[in-house]
């Protein structure tokens, strides 16, 4: 890849007159030697993946093997159909999805790792739940993807993705760093305004912990996705609205790294701190444990 | 860099709950599989750290299963891999170890071929999204990732070998993008893995095999997206 930073990723947008998405196409093509058009179509794959993922958990019975969880995306859309949600219509929706994918992980359905498991629901939340709202075509999305894997990219190889390395942190915060930057492009955004996106919502997530109860892809993970899912549109809407990330993003991505690298290793998914040694969390794991 | 393209971060296409105590997991037992060469008569998992720990609540001891039975990491079958792979002939175990181990999510494998009677054993990690890296094989230390096609060539040390390994590769214009080589002991067995960047042909195996000192060659190759079956 020629870019390994944010700014050399909206430089490059710019010395190229693409999008993000476009560039990363290219890129991509050149690193793995394979055609634009071969690339593009596994990541309509990926596409079809989260489609199914999302249509099964909020149709399909969701509940995980350890019985913790399941159904709260379908909870969430029959009051949202029901009732005035707090949030509105279109956050609603795309928190439902978000959990629904979520859900569907848990109980050893099929998705896509964006960037990991236990985050898969912020990105298929927003793409899915905007597509519909805004008659986006699948090929718009794919590019969308393209998108988000390029400042996915950037935040791994400058600070970390997974829970275990960096906290929560680099697993929600950095999909909903990637659902943001992408929807912000989506949406008409230039890549300078899409990076912007990228900052604020990285900043939004600074510090949370990796402390799974039980040690599972399940508690709290599953309501963070929802939730990443809402932040990511509010992130991005603060980004086209014209608010800039002060403390520019590959910055910021450099405060994940430091924040990260400092947790303690109880807080980094070892459920050996925060709510997995709650009085309930470690009940919860000893029943897990010693199954009745 | 850590993470080379845009499917190291979009991706892969998994069966849940955890890239990294699944899917990787999943990996790890396929890249097992591959390095046998055919099914496993017996299997004999043991897990390490977090793996240890956590195995049976992510469905790792089912991904390790269903590795070995070359299912790829989004195979809808992978939850039922254990019953499948014992209707298939192959016996498993699975265990927590003791001792060092490489990484936090580390599974040691012994395997027993069904056809051959070889036996393998094999060390892998999971290193985080579904990266893995398999640490070493019989002994052997070796770094392979899976992200790329891979060769693994089992010969003799002695002068020349790579130097007609890669002349081969020269020939066919097959490009390596990492090479590891590792031995037993001086003059003794020794085992060069190779990845390259595209799919090695049937040709190229065949020459491999041709080179005097060369006693095996076995490919790696965990890439692709299972078609729905319905």
């Amino acid at each position: 890849m020629n870019f390994q930073t944010l700014s050399q990723l909206a430089v490059l947008c710019g010395e190229r007159e693409l999008g993000i998405g476009a560039l990363m196409l290219e890129e991509q093509s050149a690193e793995s030697g394979r055609s634009q058009e071969q690339e593009f179509a596994t990541m309509r794959e990926y596409y079809g993946v989260m489609k199914e993922a999302v249509q099964r958990g909020m149709t399909e019975d969701t509940t995980s093997r350890s019985g913790l969880t399941g159904l709260d995306a379908q909870r969430v859309a029959a009051y949202n159909a029901a009732d005035e949600p707090c949030l509105g219509g279109p956050a609603g929706q795309a928190m439902a999805y978000a959990l629904a994918v979520s859900e569907v992980n848990a109980s050893m359905g099929r998705i896509i790792a964006t960037p990991t498991a236990g985050s898969c629901g912020i990105i298929p939340g927003v793409f899915l739940s905007c597509q519909e709202r805004f008659g986006w075509d699948d090929d718009y999305m794919v590019s969308g993807l393209f998108a988000a894997g390029a400042i996915g990219y950037v935040i791994a190889n400058n600070s970390f993705v997974s829970g275990a390395e960096g906290g929560c942190q680099a697993e929600v915060g950095s999909a909903i760093g990637m659902a943001a930057g992408a929807l912000t492009e989506m949406r008409g955004g230039t890549p300078a305004q899409a990076v912007h996106a990228v900052g604020l919502a990285l900043k939004n997530t600074l510090g949370l912990i990796c402390d799974p109860v039980g040690g599972l892809v399940e508690i709290p993970c599953i309501v963070r996705n929802g939730f990443g899912a809402v932040t990511a549109l509010a992130a991005a809407d603060m980004a086209l609205a014209g608010v800039r990330s002060v403390i520019p993003s590959d910055e910021v991505i450099k405060v994940m790294l430091e924040v990260g690298s400092a947790m303690p290793e109880k807080h980094r998914e070892t459920a050996g701190g925060g709510l997995a040694q709650t009085p309930t969390g470690r009940r919860i794991m000893k029943d897990l444990r010693n199954p009745k | 860099m850590r993470f080379k393209d845009v499917f190291s971060i979009i991706g892969p296409a998994m069966v849940g709950p955890s890239s990294s105590h699944t899917a990787g997991a999943a990996r790890i037992g396929r890249a097992a599989r591959q390095v046998l060469g055919e099914l496993p008569r017996e299997a004999e998992v043991t897990f390490f750290g977090s793996f240890a720990a956590t195995y049976q609540g992510h469905g790792t001891d089912r991904a390790i299963a269903g590795g070995l039975l070359d299912f790829a990491t989004d195979d809808h079958r992978l939850p039922d891999s254990i019953g499948l792979a014992a209707e298939a002939g192959m016996s498993i175990s699975f265990g927590q170890g003791t001792g060092l181990f490489p990484h936090p999510n580390t599974v040691r494998l012994r395997l027993t071929g069904r056809e051959s009677g070889t036996e393998m054993t094999l060390t892998g990690t999971s290193i985080g999204g579904g990266n893995i890296e398999i640490v070493d094989i019989d002994g052997f230390s070796v770094k392979l990732t899976g992200m790329y096609p891979t060769v693994l060539i089992q010969h003799m040390d002695y002068l020349g070998v790579l130097a007609s390994v890669t002349d081969v590769m020269r020939e066919g214009q097959f490009n390596i993008g990492h090479m590891s080589l590792d031995r037993k002991n001086r003059s003794g067995a020794a085992l060069t893995v190779l990845e390259l960047d595209e799919p090695a042909t049937a040709e190229l195996l065949e020459k491999l095999r041709a080179l005097p000192a060369v006693k095996s060659v076995k490919v790696v190759d965990l890439n692709g997206i299972t078609q729905e079956q319905t």
